[in-house]
């Protein structure tokens, strides 16, 4: 017995820590936005404020190309909050190396649509005034 | 030699596995531990380790009547009753606690008094994840699989019939939830999940338990049932965010954690009669015994498709039907061990002829954790 009706569940929607701050301001502003090592050269993602390789404290920010290859997906069956079934939940290779996981846009969410190692580039989706998300679409420039 | 080796001396599932409303999560760890305990003869008092996960080692001390001296709650996942079999095991050779006691339960499917589901927005999970309309395992631990498929030509047939023998064991298991036969025609004709993924391929979600009562081996004839000593064992971790596993066609959590397993036991696949992979969805197993080093990079789905891990095969491979016709509560890895140690006892309802040694091998999160377990009656 409920008092109240069920809360309706709600898109998840990341909140940046001061780590990941300015990957969220780049994404804001269009950027797709990686971290180097300046000890190792070491690329990497998720950010974090030293290098996962050697520890190192001396990391910068770039903007990374924002162009990627689809490494791997499944295709949801089922509703989730923001998502209508069939939608593929997908992880990108980075050109600069790291991978990620995203969503796939302007493509129907089919196997046959959906080639393993397609180019792809990053896009931004926005969910409110301060959070947008990287999502990638079929590149529309010849690799 | 034996001084130095420490047994598993009481193992028990609980009462009843599958759909139980009428017990807590909480409770669903008392009524294994007490079965458990039953089994060799033991009462809480007699205790002075507890390991757990899911809940906290204090609930279940406090609710079972326990002063423990020691206790460790590492909880990583499924598999995380492997490393307290390893952690007690170490203990106990050093004298910490002389008689653990492991519980799992888990109201999976009924979820009475179970914990919630879902990671904190400011996670890395709730940040680099969920964002993209990920729903739970079936949309998370499956991701690595069509780059699988793509680099080592795994078919979907193949993939399909992970399951299909998995039901042939179930079918002799009277306690399995599902025991009827299925075909790859059937796998590939169910519900598609996640596709690749159909409904065949997923694990169920269930209600239930188990625990286990591990001694040193000295101690371990005073007890009814055969001892089952842990030969070797091994434990690593890699990361808790699926996408950034470093190979989505190899766990190295795995690799790790089995060679560590295999060496400290100092033993090789070959010596193994009997083997647990935790298999959440029907591409573990096929990433497990490639992992472990049972058959080359890019042989597991020919192996199994040969009927090798199937009745009569020269290498059992969940004989209880698995994660996916036996149960799965959510943290399976209690039941691969139980499993495991039925074979070693020799009261297995799909009891493999002389099963010497066994390995319950378990992974935690997706791919995120691994822990494996040798365990042999000489």
């Amino acid at each position: 017995m409920r008092d109240t009706p069920p809360r309706e569940p709600r898109r998840p929607r990341p909140v940046p820590t001061p780590e990941t701050q300015a990957f969220w301001d780049g994404a804001r502003a269009g950027e797709l936005r990686l971290q180097r090592c300046r000890a190792c050269a070491h690329v990497y993602f998720p950010p974090r404020p030293f290098c996962p390789r050697c520890a190192s404290r001396e990391v910068e920010v770039f903007r990374a190309s924002g162009r990627a290859t689809l490494y791997s997906y499944v295709i949801h069956q089922r509703e989730s909050p923001g998502f209508s079934p069939p939608y593929a939940i997908a992880v990108v290779a980075l050109e600069e190396g790291p991978r990620m996981m995203t969503s796939l846009v302007d493509v129907p969410q089919t196997p046959e649509a959906l080639v393993l190692d397609m180019p792809l580039e990053v896009v931004f989706k926005p969910l409110d005034d301060q959070i947008a998300l990287p999502v990638f679409r079929p590149s529309r420039v010849p690799v | 030699m034996s001084a130095q080796r420490v047994a598993i001396v009481g193992a028990a599932e609980t009462t009843e596995l599958g759909v139980i409303p009428t017990l807590s999560q909480l409770q669903l760890h008392a009524d294994a531990a007490l079965n458990a305990l039953a089994d060799c003869g033991l009462v809480p008092s007699d205790i002075d380790g507890v390991a757990t996960a899911g809940e906290s080692p204090t609930s279940i001390a406090y609710a079972l009547g326990i002063t423990p001296t020691w206790v460790d709650g590492t909880s990583v996942g499924g598999c995380s009753f492997m490393l307290h079999v390893r952690h007690a095991a170490a203990a106990i050779k050093l004298g910490l606690c002389k008689t653990v006691l492991i519980t799992h339960g888990q109201s999976g499917r009924s979820r009475v008094g179970a914990g919630g589901f879902g990671f904190s927005p400011s996670s890395l999970q709730g940040q680099f994840e969920a964002p993209y309309g990920v729903a739970g395992p079936p949309t998370l631990f499956t991701i690595p699989c069509l780059r699988y498929m793509k680099d080592f030509g795994l078919t979907h047939e193949q993939l399909a019939m992970v399951a299909v023998v998995q039901r042939e064991w179930a079918a002799r298991n009277p306690r399995a939830l599902y025991r009827d036969p299925i075909t790859v025609a059937d796998v590939l004709d169910s519900r598609v999940i996640a596709w690749p993924f159909h409904l065949l391929e997923c694990c169920l979600v269930t209600d239930g338990g188990g625990a286990l009562v591990l001694v040193s081996a000295e101690r371990a004839r005073d007890f009814p049932a055969r001892p089952v000593y842990v030969l070797g064992s091994g434990e690593s971790v890699e990361t808790p965010l699926v996408s950034q596993m470093e190979d989505f066609t190899s766990s190295r959590a795995f690799r790790i954690s089995g060679r560590m397993a295999f060496a400290e036991a100092g033993i090789t696949p070959a010596d193994v009669d009997h083997l647990m992979i935790y298999d959440a969805f029907a591409h573990l197993p096929i990433y497990g015994l490639e992992d472990l080093g049972f058959v080359p990079r890019g042989e597991a789905a020919k192996f199994i498709w040969e009927r090798n891990t199937a009745p009569g095969g020269k290498l059992p491979l969940n004989t209880n039907g698995g994660g996916l016709s036996y149960t799965h509560t959510g943290m399976y890895g209690m039941f691969a061990l139980q499993e495991s140690v039925r074979q070693l006892r020799g009261t297995a309802p799909a009891q493999v002829p002389d099963v010497r040694i066994s390995v319950a091998h378990g992974v935690g999160g997706m791919f995120a954790a691994a822990g494996t377990v040798v365990l042999t009656n000489v």
